[in-house]
């Protein structure tokens, strides 16, 4: 077995009875990624040499026991980053040209946390440029493709970062979501995906998106990795005044802790489309039949129709994003907005367009008003049960070339994850099956900061079933 | 409330192009100014939400009142502050001049 | 001004912009010194470089700081608040917008008393500084180049109702707007190095109604020049009205000797497209907040001449003293320390002009010394002994005889004569040398 191959809680059990070094880890990685860059185009730029010496140091630093597990959780696990977090002297494009020779002087908070945790930073992962998409086609570096089938998606934006994990380029990785650019690829490509509250993790140094929705999150090959990676990425950053205060739990303990037994899962009919793709809605089911056994309570709830956060989701972000992206004017860094692609002009256009006198009230302040709605639904559906479970999206992963078919194609592919994103909550991406030979993603949603519950439930349902053996 | 068809003028159009400082090609903008219709038709469907009883929209934190005290920390080096400009001079980002079009 | 004085009312609006001394800057930790720098673009990080990834935190001291002036202007204090983003494309704007306060602004409704009249205070707000341009030509092509040690300075705005009627009028209400904010300590409000920045809006009425057009002065850095500026439009635009047209909206500039110039004409209000910034939450001053940022208010100029006409200062001196920022905080001191010395040191600042830089506590120890000073000069006490020797000629026998002691009854009756201020050594040797 290669060292790349394993999930993060295996990596360090072999660190631990030093039956591998951080530096096979980091080879073995590297290894994959040559092979398989080729086909997968998962990522922007490798770091080869600078993951190689932080490995040997890694390795030198526990030998000598100035890193131990404990001081040092991550210590030397390579990790990649999606290409939206800073990092200081190493390049990050956010997969736009305007970028391409972007070097900033700063580390983003994630990559700060995960360097002082002792973690190997092994390269950045592609996306759609900006995080505008759910495919990575809008990326200016090239698509990413489905590891399950290279003729397919990888979905997106944190596609890169998905497939990486998947294909076992890497042992985890980090993305980023502003509503299902970690769920969505992450049930594409068959990994776990966690997308923390709104708040729990630092954006700072994160290139900005929906600056209200952006949500950084691990996606990992297990939840205990998922577990493990939030405690710590999560918490107050002075930097970000949108994040919490409220402590951040050992979740990788908790995940042990936590019991299902009469834990009430509500099941939204909205979410379970009609025209999802035949399979998929049976296969979610069989799932929650799976956590019902275990000694969870199946509810049925209704929520909004999930097409209105579609419109809702469409004009905040197209707003947030025509503001985010006036900074990008070449004059301090990077290249001028001539170099900006077609789907960030959209969003440009349609986003000065609703904050603009005269559309405001009918736009940007209806959308507000809407995402209230959205966020009191919610509330109200969690006044009765702990948890909600849905298919994380209605299709398996699309062919490569679908999305330049629709202009609303990311709203679509991201239909049933938006809602739960404008109200910040968190929620978690777990494989289920598959259709077709296509990897099946189910959605948990947890109420503001119940990552505990969340992870615990999902850890619950990876535990019982063994699906991946009989594919 | 919101128009049911938009009516975007070629001026109005070539505002918001001003407006939201992008280079369009003949191709592009025609494109856009489609799928700005369409995605603005798409939108509409929120007219069918009643919003009238929605109270102040709470920010997306929930938070208040996070401030930073008053503490001077240190600053990047000049030499940092430039290092991605593709132009500086004498310690200076530069911009062709401003003033060409403007009365001096 | 000419013959058409009755026939247009002037009307005119102020805007006036105040950089804060806080220690950092408003929206990240840099320093805010861009006026001590000695070298551009060394007081930056990502945050006022708007780099990807940099989110801004409100600087806490700039808020109460802002909170100080909408209380020193008698304004009310929002109980809650926010910070929006303001959009418009300029490089000395690293964002892309400003991040300022749209409807919801700290402080509002005001209201300064002026000799003509009083002027309303709509708002007081928040916001940050851009960065510096200066112009220059490099290698043959004219340029623009930015500094960014002023990027995201804090900065007060405060914008008045048309309630400015002329220039006289204008000249005092910002005279009297600096000493304040000067008063509070929270700004330099030099306008030479442009910690303190006008901009008025000018129309004139015929029949005492707002006009449906106003001309936006910016760039005006002295109150001379605002003064100049509402002159020269009130001759331009009434010109313009004469000939039975209207004066363009537009922006002007003021330049000294010439009056002001056209800069841009708008075509309708310009499009900030303004929503609430997603990086800051919502600010929310409660009571315990608000008189917390109350106790630091301390007397402004208004109630300190008061105090000093009280103190028996005629009331010109007062104000006088009041209007000049050195002799204020001199005279605001003294209040302090020794309120019963307040009228000598009126009156030494302004008939002495003793030197201001005084220290007030020196200065009132140098008093306090020159009062408990003993009397050595000798033609103050002798005639003071000699009337004395005169009126008790007896004494003056006896002690020739051969009685010294009463010796004792001339120094204690020298010593009452002056209050106790003799000294007694020089008095004792100057009636031994009377008395022999």
């Amino acid at each position: 077995m290669k060292y790349n191959q394993l999930s993060i809680t295996q990596a360090q059990e072999l660190l631990k009875k030093k039956e591998a070094t951080s530096l096979d880890l980091t080879k073995d990685c590297l290894e994959a990624i040559n092979t398989l860059e080729p086909k997968l185009n998962a990522f922007v730029t490798v770091f080869k040499v600078e993951a190689e010496a932080a490995a040997k140091l890694a390795d030198k630093n526990l030998k000598s026991g100035i890193w131990t597990f404990a001081s040092h959780p991550l210590a030397g696990i390579p990790i990649a980053l999606k290409d939206n977090f800073s990092t200081a002297g190493m390049k990050t494009t956010a997969s736009s040209k305007v970028l391409d020779n972007f070097y900033p002087p700063y580390d983003s908070t994630v990559v700060k946390k995960l360097k002082e945790a002792g973690a190997i930073i092994l390269g950045k992962t592609n996306m759609d440029a900006w995080a505008h998409g759910s495919s990575t086609e809008t990326s200016d570096y090239g698509s990413t493709k489905n590891p399950y089938d290279v003729g397919r998606l990888a979905g997106g934006s944190s596609g890169g970062s998905a497939a990486a994990v998947s294909s076992h380029e890497v042992i985890a990785a980090i993305g980023s979501e502003t509503a299902g650019s970690i769920r969505q690829p992450a049930s594409w490509c068959g990994v776990v995906g966690m997308k923390p509250t709104y708040g729990r993790v630092s954006r700072y140094g994160v290139v900005a998106m929906g600056s209200s929705l952006d949500s950084p999150g691990p996606m990992t090959k297990t939840v205990a990795d998922s577990a493990l990676l939030l405690s710590v990425i999560a918490g107050l950053d002075p930097k970000d005044a949108t994040t919490s205060p409220n402590p951040v739990p050992n979740y990788l303990q908790e995940l042990a802790q936590t019991s299902i037994s009469g834990l009430r899962i509500g099941i939204p009919k909205e979410y379970f489309l009609k025209d999802a793709q035949p399979g998929i809605n049976n296969l979610i089911i069989e799932a929650s039949k799976q956590l019902e056994k275990a000694g969870a309570k199946l509810i049925e709830i209704s929520l909004l129709d999930p097409k209105y956060s579609i419109a809702d989701y469409t004009i905040i972000q197209r707003a947030e994003v025509s503001s985010n992206l006036a900074r990008y004017t070449g004059v301090r860094y990077g290249g001028g907005r001539e170099l900006l692609g077609a789907e960030a002009k959209r969003r440009i256009m349609l986003g000065t367009y609703a904050l603009s006198s005269g559309y405001y009230d009918a736009y940007y302040k209806k959308g507000e008003a809407v995402r209230q709605l959205l966020k009191d639904d919610f509330s109200r559906v969690f006044e009765s049960v702990d948890l909600i479970l849905a298919p994380t999206t209605p299709t398996t992963s699309l062919p490569v070339g679908a999305s330049a078919d629709s202009a609303m194609f990311g709203e679509l592919a991201d239909v049933l994850v938006e809602a739960s994103s404008l109200a910040g909550l968190t929620g978690i991406n777990i494989p289920v099956g598959f259709v077709g030979g296509l990897p099946v993603g189910m959605q948990l949603i947890g109420r503001h900061f119940a990552e505990s519950t969340v992870l615990a439930v999902a850890h619950a349902y990876e535990q019982s079933v063994n699906w991946k053996d009989n594919h | 409330m919101m128009p049911k068809k938009l009516i975007l003028t070629d001026d109005a159009f070539a505002t918001l192009i001003k407006q939201a400082n992008v280079f369009l090609s003949d191709e592009e903008a025609k494109n856009i100014k489609n799928q700005l219709s369409e995605a603005l038709d798409a939108v509409s469907i929120l007219k069918e939400l009643p919003t009238d009883q929605v109270g102040k929209t709470s920010s997306a934190s929930g938070l208040s009142n996070v401030l930073r005290e008053d503490v001077a920390q240190p600053s990047l080096t000049q030499e940092e502050a430039l290092s991605n400009a593709s132009v500086a001079h004498d310690g200076y980002f530069i911009v062709n001049s401003v003033f060409e079009s403007q009365d001096n | 001004m000419n013959s058409s004085k009755n026939k247009y009312q002037l009307i005119c609006g102020a805007e006036i912009h105040v950089e804060l001394n806080t220690k950092s800057k408003m929206f990240c930790g840099c320093k805010n010194d861009p006026f001590g720098a000695d070298k551009p673009n060394i007081y930056t990080c990502p945050v006022c470089l708007g780099m990807p990834g940099a989110l801004p935190v409100p600087n806490k001291k700039a808020i109460e700081d802002c909170i100080l002036i909408g209380l020193a202007l008698s304004c009310k204090i929002a109980s809650v608040s926010k910070f929006d983003r303001k959009h418009y494309f300029y490089p000395d704007l690293p964002k892309g917008y400003q991040i300022s306060q749209y409807d919801e602004p700290l402080c509002y409704d005001g209201l300064v008393e002026t000799s003509y009249g009083p002027v309303r205070i709509t708002r007081v707000h928040m916001e940050e500084d851009t960065a510096k341009m200066h112009h220059a030509v490099v290698d043959g092509k004219k340029v623009s180049l930015i500094d960014f040690n002023r990027s995201s300075v804090p900065l007060v705005e405060i914008v008045t109702e048309p309630d400015i009627k002329s220039p006289e009028q204008a000249k005092e209400f910002l005279k009297k707007v600096r000493d304040i904010i000067r008063a509070l300590g929270v700004s330099s409000c030099d306008m030479e190095k442009g910690s303190m920045r006008l901009e008025a809006n000018i129309s004139l009425s015929s029949d005492g109604n707002l006009p449906n057009y106003k001309v936006e002065i910016k760039n005006i850095n002295s109150f001379r020049f605002f003064a100049n500026s509402l002159e020269f439009e009130y001759k331009r635009q009434s010109d313009i009205l004469d000939n039975g047209e209207t004066p363009v909206q537009e922006t002007r500039g003021y330049r000294d000797g010439r009056g002001t110039v056209s800069q841009r004409k708008k075509e309708g209000a310009a499009d900030y497209r303004y929503f609430p910034d997603p990086d800051i939450p919502p600010l929310v001053v409660d009571d315990i907040w608000l008189s917390s940022i109350k106790s630091r208010l301390p007397k402004l100029p208004d109630q300190i001449a008061a105090d000093l006409v009280k103190a028996g200062v005629i009331e010109s001196a007062a104000k006088i003293i009041v209007n000049n920022p050195d002799y204020f905080s001199f005279i605001t001191a003294i209040l302090t320390l020794e309120p019963s010395m307040v009228k000598i040191a009126a009156n030494d600042l302004v008939n002495k002009k003793i030197d201001v830089n005084t220290i007030p506590e020196q200065y009132l120890k140098a008093k306090k010394a020159k009062a408990d000073d003993k009397i050595t000069d000798e033609t103050i006490l002798k005639p003071i002994i000699e009337k004395l020797m005169t009126e008790n000629q007896a004494l003056v026998e006896q002690y020739k005889a051969g009685k010294t002691g009463v010796l004792g009854f001339f120094v204690g009756n020298v010593m009452k004569a002056t209050s106790g201020k003799a000294d007694a050594r020089v008095a004792n040797k100057l009636i031994l040398s009377l008395l022999n």
